[in-house]
């Protein structure tokens, strides 16, 4: 009984210290002031900047927010096409030629992200690409493919191969047998490459760094590292902080929760 | 005519080689060169008789191991406990530990900077301990939680048939089967930290540098080779640490316990 209760203890004062920082900023997103950690009573008036674009400087963080998505959602359908046709073909190789991809798809997750980030600057440097947009989204692909091909992998250990065969015996080209039957058995292992290519191109901050280039692109990161070392943080961002938590999180339980329910129903 | 599948892997094994082998080798040639294109070894010799950049580097080690120790000091617990069907039989709680993976880790670390501003904590190598331990503690608690699930409770229940006291079940069953998962917690926290430039500005006011802010200033201020060469350092350490990960289990434990 003891041991239960020091147990139970220990991991819910870890969890409240996990929680303090977010659970901090977002008590103080209710507040005017414009220095964190001084309160000056109730107020909804950041929400209401932020929202209404009110604040000095809203026009930067909106447009990050927008680059932000959008590099999150192209970057992860390309990683997502690339990574499903990769594992259909990795899925088919055999012996050296299937360990060198496995080794190849490896590099990039267990490369630190600064070097993933210097090394494509290098890249697009060495071959003189201008850094923008498509140099943002190329590295963000470069860095999500890996996690799709493993997302979809073993879907396609799991698949029966004849039935690829038979749509083909039965006059689909294999452009058809793809869409058609192959797709549709993958689709879960896809949709969480998608999601998780989705997070982590929301979340890279060093890649992005690097490969932005000179032409005043921002994505949230780089808007907030900036913010950050200007001294202060822009007050806004606290409500901003607060909501992308929320969602974040419920969003998370949803998942989490609904792949709990399927499991059990497994078994 | 047909096409084989198994070639459906070639467009993505040429995407492999332009944006993942190329750069890397461009790491090494941009280190190997001077500002004009020649073949020189200089910016390899200038970062060991470079003080700063050696202290520094020393230091981000320093901070990298640290970080990981503590981690583990606090996670392995945490996770044996989630596991453990008799403490804890939700799911929830380990989703809780693991969804602070998936928020960005810049907003975190400034979220607990800013609660140690207004606690009147000092910025310094303590906060950024504390903070990087915030940071990466679900990275090491949620791979060992895993392992530890995966184990067959009746090699523990045998190990108790046979006399074993609960100290010994843990230490001699529980812990090595465990390894693998405590390499990839180690892992997963160590790479980030011993990289990591911009949570440890954020958590010691840009007081105490690392490692990966000397590599970031450098390829900013447009002083490319020598970046390429500071990275080229990192990617020599980093290599080091996957081959003790890819090391017999054996071997592995033996280094980690």
């Amino acid at each position: 009984m003891m041991k239960k209760f020091i147990a139970k203890a220990y991991i819910w004062l870890l969890l409240a210290l996990l929680y303090a920082p977010l659970l901090f900023i977002a008590v103080f997103s209710f507040t005017e002031s414009r220095v964190l950690g001084n309160w000056t009573g109730f107020s909804v008036k950041l929400y209401q900047n932020l929202f209404l674009a009110k604040m000095q400087g809203s026009a930067t963080l909106l447009s990050a927010l927008e680059n932000t998505l959008l590099i999150a959602v192209i970057a992860a359908m390309l990683s997502t096409m690339l990574g499903t046709v990769a594992a259909i073909g990795i899925f088919n190789l055999k012996g050296r030629k299937r360990q060198t991809m496995n080794l190849l798809n490896s590099i990039p997750m267990v490369n630190p992200d600064i070097i993933t980030g210097v090394s494509l600057f290098l890249l697009f440097v060495f071959l003189h690409i201008s850094q923008g947009y498509v140099t943002v989204i190329l590295a963000h692909v470069t860095f999500c493919t890996p996690y799709v091909v493993l997302s979809v992998m073993p879907r396609l250990s799991q698949m029966n191969p004849n039935i690829y065969e038979a749509a083909m015996d039965l006059g689909a080209t294999p452009f058809q047998a793809l869409v058609k039957v192959m797709v549709p058995m993958l689709r879960p292992g896809m949709v969480s490459g998608f999601m998780l290519s989705f997070t982590m191109s929301l979340d890279d901050f060093v890649v992005t760094f690097f490969t932005r280039g000179t032409i005043g692109l921002d994505t949230l990161s780089t808007y907030i590292y900036t913010d950050a070392r200007k001294g202060g943080l822009t007050p806004e961002l606290r409500p901003l902080m607060t909501l992308i938590f929320l969602i974040i999180l419920i969003l998370l339980v949803i998942i989490n929760v609904r792949q709990a329910k399927t499991q059990k129903k497994k078994v | 005519m047909k096409i084989k599948r198994s070639s459906w892997s070639l467009p993505y094994f040429i995407f492999l080689l332009l944006f993942v082998a190329l750069p890397l080798v461009l790491i090494a040639v941009y280190a190997l060169q001077d500002s004009s294109g020649r073949f020189t070894l200089d910016n390899i010799s200038r970062f060991f008789s470079d003080a700063d950049a050696l202290s520094t580097f020393a230091l981000s080690l320093e901070v990298a191991i640290e970080n990981t120790l503590i981690c583990l000091a606090l996670g392995y617990p945490a996770a044996w406990i989630l596991a453990n069907r008799k403490y804890n039989s939700s799911a929830v709680t380990i989703i809780l530990f693991i969804l602070p993976m998936w928020i960005n880790a810049l907003m975190r670390t400034l979220a607990t900077a800013e609660l140690f501003n207004m606690l009147g904590v000092t910025l310094g190598k303590g906060t950024l301990l504390f903070g990087m331990a915030y940071d990466y503690l679900p990275f090491m608690v949620y791979p060992i939680y895993n392992i530890l699930k995966k184990i067959d409770p009746s090699y523990a229940e045998a190990a108790e048939d046979l006399g074993a006291t609960p100290l010994k079940v843990f230490l001699k069953v529980t812990l090595p089967l465990s390894a693998p998962g405590i390499i990839s917690g180690v892992m997963m926290v160590f790479m980030p930290t011993v990289s990591t430039f911009a949570i440890s500005e954020f958590l010691t006011n840009s007081k105490i540098k690392l490692f990966g802010t000397i590599i970031q200033e450098n390829i900013n201020s447009s002083m490319w080779n020598y970046g390429a060469a500071l990275s080229l350092i990192m990617l020599v350490i980093i290599g080091i640490t996957t081959l003790f990960d890819n090391k017999s289990s054996s071997a592995a434990q033996e280094g980690v316990i």
